[in-house]
């Protein structure tokens, strides 16, 4: 019955391809290691502390530390260390090679000159833009140019990852696409859709006004194509920790997948709401009508169901996982989770702080009560428990096994792995509810607050938190890329009768059980496409007939 | 761990979970409908219901409070503010004494124009805000503080728009109006004050 090649459930990777998405690794935590490094920079300030007088021979002001903290960190780190990851799974899921390893070479051979070009106006202090890059505010050409090439780089691994898998369907027309390269498809299809607003905002509008070919940009415009990107970039960097959580974290429990069914059911509601609801970044923006503004609102109230579907499927793999281990109880089950592994424990930690970014996000999210928190500290404070939590604390703990698998050495200090994750999950409570609150008070985002002459006195109790937690949490990555440096490079290697495997549980239920129409791409792209028309159509539209490009240039 | 081991009080085990390991020597046939855990089938009604719950509070306090956002009111040339009224002469303007005000605002860095504005209590003020170069925010008042007040005045102040919100202000004291989009080196410093002082006559 099966024609061509099947799909080997225990394919490992050849270590050709296991460095290649270590290359990815090395680039992502290099990036993490130096932004990270202005976290506490930033946050000391905001209690007085102002150490950038002293950093005056690498950055010049508390604003270019801040946009070299947020592109490394929520743009190169991201994007390197998830384009890397999904290499993984397409490979271990597909249980063969890409179909061309040398596309998908050039693509990140592609983002790497693309973040080296981004990086020197960054260094120089002439793209001390945030990693909002709003016009007209003007960086240097190089700063657009290097970020049009990374994302170029993306798109070309993602070509690579289609073809793979068009070759994998033609051996295997009537079984279910296995979940994992299904799920990172899916995180690339919605990238690459999504990433078509800012490459439209860049290529049509940022770039051709810095090279001087014309004489103004329209910033309404620019934002809307700016958030066209900026809201599905956020589940750009959150499925591919879900789909650690969903398909891989039960397995580390001793579980199963509690339904490949909803996970998939999940992943396409993702693809299909996340893109048409950017309007919610942009609710006090003026030039766009509020009804338009409502529609969004709706859409993401809907993108909110997926994500309770996730919540409590993951919990309930857990949960099943913990039974099996002999725990019981209404919540006694919870201890016998493999807290002692770290890599279980940085996923768990980071699910935990994830239920108050969505708490979070479903306020933002709130049309009018976006009035009270917009612009304020509290965004960062949200964005801080989504990004910098579930996304990278999830990402320490897949790097826990999957750095041992790519060098084939054992994980160094497993108990300092540990404390790394406890150590950044307790500074970020702190950090993270203290921008939430002076947030609540009116504080400004994107402010040095120790220099702003309107902050309130009373204050600093909440500011010196922000102080304390951002060094804590720092202290917690520094042990993060401790342990995974010294275990890319120790001598010890795995002996013959060990290893470590990439985590793939399987389902509870068949996963040949799946509906078909779960496992297709035509209907499920189809009506993400006519919803981004029916939701974003009709203002583009307006908005690009409209278009004034009249508003000239200014330096940071 | 193995498959023996029994299965989870309360989970169903299903009767189809186990096949063979290669997924291919079974033919399982596919289900029509997707199967759903009946503790999640009641978990999504508790969600889509609070969802709507949510959504239904948002929409009464828009329609029936009036806190509403900023929509669509036309656009301005940016460069050529200082000739078009009334942008060339940012400001209070009475609409009806001691009741209602327009406050034409105009961001540039990094100051407002104007820094200072003093209405009476119980006035409504209508804001009119715009930019002469990069882009801006205004977000109206601080709490937490002594003397200090705040609002739901929150608004973009983008170059070529005209940003308007309307508040009225029945507590007395200083609303801080603070820049909140990055606009540049001295964004930090921009910000100006609203007063609000007991309505002549008092009550």
């Amino acid at each position: 019955m099966l024609k061509g090649r099947p799909t080997q459930v225990d394919y490992q990777l050849e270590q050709r391809d296991r460095n290649f998405v270590g290359y990815h690794l090395i680039v992502a935590v290099a990036a993490l290691l130096i932004g990270s490094t202005f976290g506490p920079l930033q946050s000391l300030e905001h209690a007085g502390i102002d150490l950038y007088p002293q950093m005056t021979w690498l950055v010049d002001n508390y604003y270019q530390g801040l946009t070299i903290h947020g592109v490394l960190n929520a743009l190169v780190w991201t994007t390197f260390f998830i384009t890397g990851f999904l290499t993984l799974c397409m490979i271990k899921g597909l249980g063969r090679r890409l179909r061309y390893p040398v596309l998908n070479w050039i693509g990140f051979l592609t983002m790497v000159v693309g973040l080296v070009i981004t990086a020197v106006p960054l260094l120089a202090g002439n793209a001390t833009v945030l990693f909002t890059f709003y016009p007209p505010m003007q960086p240097s050409s190089l700063f657009y140019i290097g970020l049009t090439l990374v994302v170029v780089g993306s798109w070309i691994e993602g070509l690579g990852f289609y073809l793979t898998f068009y070759e994998w369907r033609k051996d295997n027309p009537d079984q279910r696409s296995p979940f994992i390269a299904f799920a990172s498809l899916v995180t690339m299809v919605l990238w690459q859709i999504a990433t078509i607003g800012v490459a439209a905002e860049i290529l049509g509008m940022l770039l051709p006004a810095s090279l001087g070919w014309t004489s103004g940009m329209d910033p309404q415009l620019a934002r809307t194509l700016f958030w066209f990107t900026g809201h599905p970039l956020v589940y750009f960097w959150l499925l591919p920790a879900y789909l650690s959580w969903y398909a891989m974290l039960p397995k580390q429990v001793d579980g199963k997948m509690f339904s490949d069914q909803l996970a998939r059911l999940a992943f396409w509601l993702f693809l299909l709401l996340s893109v048409p609801l950017g309007f919610h970044h942009q609710f006090v923006d003026p030039g766009i009508p509020s009804g338009w503004k409502y529609v969004h609102f709706a859409l993401t109230y809907a993108v909110a169901i997926p994500s309770f579907m996730t919540m409590f499927t993951v919990i309930a793999s857990l949960e099943y996982g913990a039974w099996r281990r002999g725990g019981r109880g209404l919540f006694g089950w919870v201890r016998a989770l493999p807290w002692g592994n770290p890599s279980v424990t940085a996923q768990l930690l980071a699910g935990i702080l994830f239920v108050f970014g969505g708490i979070g996000g479903i306020m933002n999210a709130s049309y009018n009560v976006n009035l009270a928190l917009h612009n304020t500290a509290w965004v960062p404070g949200h964005f801080h428990l989504t990004v910098a939590s579930a996304v990278t604390m999830t990402f320490f703990g897949i790097s826990y096994w999957l750095v041992p698998y790519i060098v084939g050495k054992p994980l160094w200090a497993p108990k300092l792995a540990l404390a790394s994750s406890w150590i950044y999950f307790g500074g970020m409570l702190v950090f993270s509810n203290a921008l939430h609150t002076v947030g609540l008070l009116g504080a400004p985002r994107r402010v040095p607050l120790g220099l702003a002459p309107y902050i309130p006195s009373e204050w600093s109790g909440h500011l010196w938190r922000v102080g304390i937690g951002g060094t804590v949490m720092y202290i917690g990555l520094i042990l993060y890329v401790v342990v995974i440096v010294v275990t890319a490079l120790r001598r010890k290697r795995f002996a013959e009768d060990e290893g470590v495997e990439i985590p793939v549980a399987e389902s509870r239920r068949d996963v040949q059980a799946t509906p078909v129409w779960l496992d297709r791409w035509v209907p499920w792209l189809t009506a993400t496409g006519l919803l981004i028309l029916l939701a974003y159509g009709p203002q583009l539209y307006e908005q690009i007939v409209n278009a004034q490009l009249n508003s000239p240039s200014f330096p940071p | 761990m193995t498959d023996d081991t029994p299965a989870a009080e309360g989970f169903d085990e299903d009767p189809s979970a186990s096949s063979e390991p290669d997924g291919g020597a079974v033919v399982v046939e596919p289900d029509e409908h997707v199967h759903v855990d009946p503790y999640e089938r009641n978990w999504m009604r508790i969600a889509a219901f609070t969802m709507v719950v949510f959504a239904i509070a948002v929409t009464v306090a828009g329609l029936a409070l009036g806190i509403q956002v900023p929509t669509d009111e036309g656009r301005v040339d940016p460069n050529t503010l200082a000739s078009t009224p009334p942008w060339s002469e940012p400001g209070l303007r009475e609409i009806v004494p001691g009741e209602e005000y327009d406050l034409y605002i105009v961001a540039r860095r990094f100051a407002f124009q104007p820094m200072e504005v003093e209405i009476p209590q119980g006035a409504t003020v209508n804001f009119y805000a715009t930019s002469a170069d990069v882009q801006h925010g205004i977000k109206l008042g601080l709490a937490g503080a002594e003397g200090r007040q705040a609002s739901n005045i929150n608004i973009m102040v983008i170059p070529g728009q005209v940003s308007k919100l309307t508040s009225t202000f029945d507590d007395v004291g200083v609303y801080d109006y603070i820049c909140h989009e990055y606009c540049g080196l001295a964004h930090h410093q921009m910000a100006g004050v609203l007063r609000v002082v007991p309505a002549e006559g008092g009550e």
